[in-house]
């Protein structure tokens, strides 16, 4: 096979990995709000049954995670996972959302308690302090914990393999088992473009938000 | 005598086991100035964040123009908008300003005031055609009341500038302007220049002293005692969370009685 072939091919299978991406985010970015939430509210059975979920998701490996996602269903309730993109997209957005929400607690917890009370004297509810004072200083500061986050999911998203979906690796893989080792390592450039991408993308947010200082 | 705006009756406030207001009670009419003065700790902002709602007092009441605003024996019951609607009888300017650094000047002022006509639509039920006019007719009040304002506090050139972009002095100007946007009748400053380099002091204070009117009912929290005995009506001394002296300023800073007012004094003229 030639080299525009096996280049397209292992293109193919990198639309894969974006996808699985893009989905991820698309999840993970409000339930990690959401997880946010739970572990912040003052109802103490919730803030400590969301920290503990937070726990167990940070302290197992994602791979792992995979597998559980994958088998349980059909092992212990007799109901197998209808396909393979469920167990990847359920998995990931749960495991990206549990880092999320640590990253979005950090946020919240950093801006001054000064802010809260001058939106209060003025009269602003809670909502309103929230969405027109904290959020958009706490959007500002999550941007470089969330921009390493988000270019690790874009490596993470190799591990679908171990389920048997294929992406960009198992691809690769396929023509190492043929006596092809090339491959697998000129997947490391497809990899470099695509985060190149975002490191320029999350420059340029970081500089458009940089209007204000504080 | 007229009725007294500011009617402030036995409050006492703990924190732990520590009681930092023990019985405070005074008075106060309006488009009077009052400055409460006293060491660190003796519970000066405690009191102007009981007023404004950020602490709750355990007990004792407040009342405003013959309205009873807070009961500490009976906080809990109210609800967060009647908080809301209570608080605004009450306006506060923090120590350290607390612009919101994503807005302008002008953005800064005009935003609690937005924010109220949205809620204003809402509860009245305004619909389609008339919620539309209705707002655009007080959004062009409130952006008129804003540019008033900033120049009111000498800043109406720098109306699109970020809080990161002004001085503290101007900082505060803006948080002036800001709190005034919501007409309170009686605007409260928590030592409003404390944060501020000493050379800055001066346009903050002259700022306030030009404020003062039959109309504007202020509380200012201060270490500046010069600024005090110029502009006060009544100055109220505190100590260890209970009022050890109050009078005019004359009376205090000219034959203060109690030992420690006197030491007080002292010490502020000797800084």
């Amino acid at each position: 096979m030639s080299f525009g072939e096996i280049t397209l091919d292992l293109l193919q299978n990198f639309a894969q990995n974006g996808l699985i991406f893009l989905l991820t985010l698309l999840g993970a970015i409000p339930l990690g709000l959401i997880i946010t939430f739970g572990s912040m509210s003052k109802f103490v059975p919730l803030k400590y049954l969301t920290k503990t979920f937070v726990w167990v998701i940070r302290g197992t490996p994602l791979v792992l995670q995979l597998f559980v996602v994958m088998y349980v269903p059909g092992l212990v309730f007799n109901t197998p996972m209808s396909s393979r993109i469920t167990a990847v997209l359920i998995a990931f957005i749960i495991n990206y959302a549990a880092y999320f929400s640590e990253i979005y607690r950090g946020g919240i917890e950093s801006i001054p308690k000064g802010q809260y009370e001058a939106g209060q004297v003025l009269g602003m509810t809670k909502r309103q302090i929230f969405t027109r004072i904290v959020l958009f200083q706490v959007v500002k500061r999550i941007v470089p914990p969330m921009g390493n986050e988000i270019i690790t999911l874009v490596k993470d998203t190799s591990l679908a393999r171990v389920i048997a979906y294929s992406e960009i690796i198992m691809a690769a893989e396929r023509y190492t088992s043929k006596g092809l080792i090339w491959p697998l390592f000129y997947t490391a450039v497809f990899f470099l473009v695509f985060v190149g991408v975002l490191t320029l993308l999350f420059g340029y947010i970081e500089k458009k938000l940089d209007y204000y200082k504080g | 005598m007229a009725e007294s705006i500011l009617k402030v009756d036995g409050i006492i406030k703990s924190f732990g086991s520590v009681q930092v207001l023990k019985n405070i009670s005074f008075t106060l009419e309006k488009g009077q100035v009052l400055a409460i003065i006293g060491s660190s700790g003796s519970g000066k902002t405690t009191l102007l964040r009981c007023l404004n709602f950020l602490e709750t007092p355990d007990g004792g009441t407040i009342t405003v123009d013959g309205k009873l605003l807070i009961d500490g024996a009976e906080h809990k019951k109210m609800t967060d908008s009647e908080i809301r609607a209570n608080r605004l009888h009450f306006g506060l300017v923090f120590q350290s300003f607390n612009l919101f650094p994503q807005y302008t000047a002008f953005h800064n002022i005009t935003l609690a005031p937005t924010l109220a006509l949205k809620d204003e639509i809402k509860s009245k039920g305004l619909k389609g055609k008339a919620a539309i006019d209705y707002k655009a007719e007080r959004m062009s009040q409130i952006e008129s009341d804003a540019l008033a304002l900033l120049e009111r506090v000498g800043l109406s050139e720098k109306r699109d500038s970020y809080p990161c972009e002004l001085s503290g002095g101007q900082c505060q100007r803006v948080a002036i302007a800001r709190a005034l946007a919501m007409t309170p009748d009686i605007l409260c400053f928590d030592e409003p220049t404390s944060a501020l380099d000493p050379e800055l002091t001066g346009e903050v204070l002259n700022v306030i002293r030009g404020l003062k009117s039959k109309d504007t009912t202020m509380v200012v929290v201060t270490h500046e005692m010069e600024f005090a005995r110029g502009v006060a009506d009544k100055v109220i001394f505190m100590a260890n969370g209970v009022i050890e002296e109050e009078g005019t300023a004359e009376e205090l800073f000219l034959n203060p009685k109690s030992p420690n007012l006197r030491a007080f004094l002292n010490k502020a003229k000797n800084k």
